[in-house]
């Protein structure tokens, strides 16, 4: 220090890993990067959402089921490891089968994956009934094994398939973790999406308003005013009306209401940073509104940003399932994590495994979310370590 | 808490004599959990208060003397600890439970704090605030508690107080709320007060009044007063005795006129040396004007439009002409409110002004917004808070080459670089410190970052908000030189604003008296330090002299060796 007087110089650096002075320059983001990385539950949380994004969309393809195949068999069935269908339900099954063939059961023994039935018939026992197999859920590959040489009776084999139904099935005997993981794109989707573009319009809108300030800053705050007047409901039914019910419709319905909140939070802050004196020493300096904007105001508003939008996700997510729930959102059989639990509450007595996976899937992913945009604010102030 | 009661008996068997201390610190330490490990504020300090004593407790900041008393009065931070011993009449008062602790907190030692502002709460009337202790601690009625209030206010010179009762803080002046504190520390009688700074953010003239108050008030009562201060000059004129703090340890300590005049410690001596010295001597008279105006006038409007009626207009600047010269410096002084910053900001058009202004000869009224951003690298700003000042969330870097990307564009990161190296050591930074954030700074280092944001635009004006105002004495004489420095490189021309008249004294060669809006009075220092023809300069140097100038250095004005030094 050539600056004796100053005293102790430099504070003990209050940045964590008291960098050395480097000759390359640093700024905001990479600092806030560097941060973000150091905050363990930031960076959990951070892969959380990682792993949680690439099961959604790659999940459905690896759970071995369709959301929308129904198994007529497997209605409602509780979760379970080992594969349905149960021993105590194979003979169940056949019975099933062998009644709908018109045939008589004789005999049946499993083994080794495969069963094998005799049925017998007054009549000859035509070989399509195999068909009554092959359209069972339960049985795949059948084959005629031996027939009688009066054509009374014959012996067919059938592997038994193996389902593994990890979550359950609901109730129409759909997947449960298939249609869990699926709902979790559209929920994903429309929380971050959606969330995103309202808070990219709502920083831009309410940082310009706030520091444009004056008659500019009347005119943009009372157009938010007129859209926040606009009943939520009624804009869906609008927007329905004259574009039809469609996935991307929602995006903008709900978009188009949330950036409001963040605009006139976001505004809030830019009119206190427009009167600090580093924004009047730039303007002293001839750097523009523009650059004003980006540099100084945007900047010193994303703490309270941040946190909005960790509050923005999960309520952008519960609105997409009262949308669904009126019927303006998705739709069967496409489902998301909301209307997924909304079936799931009715079944609390019969199947609460219809409500505990979904909202587990739910919340741990707003959990992420809420840790993830703590440790962007705090990466983002300097001032915290 | 046993061994607080038993060691209370032997102290109340003695009569209270002049020789047993109202407020007893024995190796007091005070520290702080940091996230970087424990920060040591206070490092064993003995002190001793009697009654009808006044204690300074000086320092610059950072030296703990603050803590100190915040320690003794059970109002440290949640991260701070205390050890040691505090005793209030023999009593052991360090440590005790909130309730114990209120029976001594309030009741018997008051406590008034820097900011009057922040110390009162916006949303009670003041009579509100000063009856809430009388009610608690002396377990007055309603009624009587308001009658008490009155003779406070009377007490503590507030005219009108039976009126004044049902004012809301932000309708009394700074003065008069700083009374009004003293006032709701006064309220239960104590024995003791501590006074943190209660002049600091005032005005001279009112400085002096608060002064002349709490010392009538001692007379009166007896109190001993405990009075933190920065101010040596304060601490002179008012203190029977002073405890010099540096880094947590009480330097030195002594009688007033001892320590100040002929200090043992090296460090009081290098305080009382602080005093900005030496002075400017005028540019030629032939030096081109740079800057310009003639009656220039600021109105602000406050609040009206469609439904509120008529604006409230205040004319910040009334009629005021400024002529700079290559190479001047123009001080601007007064009170706060007199309308010095307004015009400082009038002249550069970061504020709308009516009234000609020229720029180099150029009228700067007419430029539209491209021509007047290409001015702007010309003529630069510093302001008075160094915290508020640098964007936190930016790197010192960035900070200081902000101004480059718009006045020279074209040069490259690395030029830009090369540059904010070049101006970090023109300001005596270290520039290895580039990359980091204001917040890591010290006050003066700041102040020294927001200098070099303006120079590295190669300005040849430069406006100065108070720059030295917000720091320490000593971190002030590095700035002051470091202004000359630049001053005598650059071939800048300063307009300096400030309310300390011996910075001003110190930089500048011409000067103006501001009060209300209107120039008062202007002309050479030395002419108007001299020989002040207005009341009010009168008034102003009075106040600003009388209270702080240091016999010790004899910091006459016109002392040649002041000019060494620049």
């Amino acid at each position: 220090m050539t600056a004796p007087a100053d005293g102790a110089a430099v504070r003990p650096s209050l940045t964590p890993a008291a960098p050395p002075p480097v000759a390359k320059g640093r700024s905001l983001w990479s600092d806030a990067w560097r941060r973000l990385t150091a905050n363990r539950a930031a960076v959990v949380s951070a892969v959380y959402l990682v792993v949680m994004t690439f099961a959604c969309l790659v999940g459905p393809l690896v759970t071995g089921h369709d959301y929308t195949t129904i198994y007529t068999d497997y209605v409602r069935v509780p979760p379970s490891l080992t594969p349905y269908p149960k021993q105590d339900q194979i003979a169940g099954a056949l019975e099933d089968v062998v009644k709908r063939m018109r045939v008589d059961l004789v005999d049946w023994s499993e083994q080794d994956g495969r069963v094998s039935v005799t049925v017998r018939s007054a009549r000859a026992v035509d070989p399509r009934v195999l068909r009554y197999l092959e359209r069972s859920p339960s049985f795949i590959d059948p084959r005629i094994e031996s027939t009688e040489p009066d054509g009374l009776s014959m012996t067919m084999s059938a592997a038994v398939a193996r389902h593994y139904f990890l979550f359950g099935t609901d109730n129409t005997g759909r997947d449960l973790l298939t249609r869990t993981l699926i709902a979790g794109r559209v929920s994903l989707a429309i929380g971050l999406l959606a969330g995103l573009t309202a808070v990219l319009i709502g920083v831009t809108y309410g940082a310009a308003s706030g520091f444009l300030g004056g008659r500019v800053d009347d005119v943009m705050m009372r157009f938010v005013d007129i859209l926040y007047s606009l009943p939520f409901i009624f804009l869906v039914i609008m927007l329905v009306v004259f574009f039809g019910r469609n996935f991307v419709l929602m995006f903008i319905a709900v978009g188009a209401v949330q950036w409001l909140d963040m605009a006139r939070i976001v505004r809030g802050q830019a009119l206190s940073i427009r009167r600090q004196e580093y924004v009047q020493a730039a303007t002293a300096m001839g750097v523009s509104p523009a650059g004003i904007l980006w540099r100084h105001v945007v900047p010193n508003t994303l703490g309270p940003v941040a946190v909005y939008m960790t509050l923005l996700v999960p309520q952008v997510i519960l609105l997409e399932s009262f949308l669904s729930y009126l019927g303006l959102g998705v739709q069967e059989p496409l489902t998301s994590w909301g209307v997924l639990i909304a079936q799931g509450s009715k079944n609390i007595p019969s199947a609460n495994w219809l409500l505990i996976f979904p909202s587990l899937f739910l919340t741990s992913t707003l959990f992420a979310l809420n840790f993830l945009g703590d440790g962007l604010r705090d990466a983002l102030d300097p001032k915290d370590r | 808490m046993e061994a607080t009661l038993s060691s209370d008996h032997p102290f109340s068997d003695h009569p209270s004599s002049d020789n047993a201390p109202l407020l007893e610190l024995n190796d007091l330490r005070v520290g702080f959990d940091t996230p970087d490990g424990e920060v040591q504020a206070v490092r064993g300090i003995r002190l001793a208060l009697h009654a009808r004593e006044t204690l300074a407790v000086v320092g610059e900041s950072g030296s703990g003397k603050s803590q100190t008393m915040m320690a003794a009065m059970g109002l440290l931070a949640k991260n701070g600890r205390a050890s040691g011993s505090v005793r209030y009449r023999g009593r052991e008062i360090l440590g005790l439970k909130a309730a114990a602790l209120n029976e001594v907190r309030g009741a018997k030692i008051g406590m008034i704090f820097q900011e009057p502002m922040t110390s009162l709460d916006p949303l009670y009337t003041i009579g509100n605030q000063i009856a809430e202790p009388l009610t608690r601690h002396l377990r007055l009625s309603g009624r009587a508690a308001r009658q008490r209030a009155v003779e406070l206010l009377t007490l503590v010179g507030i005219p009108d107080p039976a009126r004044r009762l049902e004012a809301y803080p932000h309708e009394l002046s700074g003065g008069q709320r700083q009374r009004v504190m003293i006032a709701m520390a006064l309220a239960a009688e104590p024995d003791v007060l501590i006074a943190d700074e209660p002049t600091t953010a005032l005005d001279v003239t009112v400085q002096a009044q608060i002064i002349d108050l709490l010392r009538t008030l001692q007379q009166r009562f007896g109190m001993g007063i405990v009075f933190i201060t920065h101010d040596l000059g304060l601490a002179r004129h008012f203190a029977d005795r002073v405890a010099v703090m540096r880094h947590g340890l009480v330097v030195e300590e002594g009688p007033a006129s001892e320590v100040l005049t002929t200090p043992k410690a090296e460090y009081t001596r290098m305080l009382l040396a602080a005093e900005p010295t030496g002075t400017k001597a005028p540019p030629p008279a032939d030096a081109p004007i740079v800057l310009e105006a003639r009656r220039l006038n600021v109105t602000f409007r406050i609040g009206g439009g469609l439904l509120a009626g008529p604006p409230l207009v205040i004319h910040a600047v009334n009629n005021v002409s400024v002529t700079l010269r290559e190479g001047q410096t123009i001080g601007i002084v007064g009170e706060s409110g007199s309308g010095k910053s307004t015009l400082g900001r009038a002249l550069i058009r970061l504020i709308e002004a009516q009234g000609d202004i020229r720029l180099f000869g150029e009228p700067a009224n007419a430029l539209d917004t491209q021509s007047l951003r290409a001015l702007r690298r010309q003529v630069q700003i510093v302001f008075q808070d160094p915290f508020g000042s640098l964007s936190p969330r930016m790197t010192v870097g960035e900070i200081i080459t902000e101004g480059l990307r718009v006045h020279a564009p074209h040069l490259d990161r690395r030029a830009r670089e090369r540059l904010a190296v070049q101006a970090l050591e023109d300001v005596s930074l270290d520039p290895g410190l580039r990359n980091r954030y204001p917040h890591e700074f010290s006050g003066g280092q700041r102040q020294r970052i927001a200098i070099a944001r303006a120079v590295i635009l190669k300005p040849r004006v430069l406006v100065l908000d108070e720059p030295t105002s917000a720091l320490d004495r000593s971190v002030q004489k590095d700035i002051v030189e470091l202004l000359r420095r630049l001053q005598g490189e650059h071939g800048l021309s300063y307009l300096f604003i400030s309310h300390d008249l011996s910075v001003v004294r110190a930089l500048s060669d011409w000067i103006m008296v501001m009060r209300a809006g209107q120039v008062v009075e202007a002309g050479p220092t030395d002419e108007v330090f001299r020989a002040p023809a207005a009341a009010y300069t009168r008034e102003l140097i009075a106040a600003a002299f009388g209270l702080s100038d240091t016999p010790v250095a004899p910091a006459a004005p016109d002392l040649p060796r002041g000019v060494a030094l620049g």
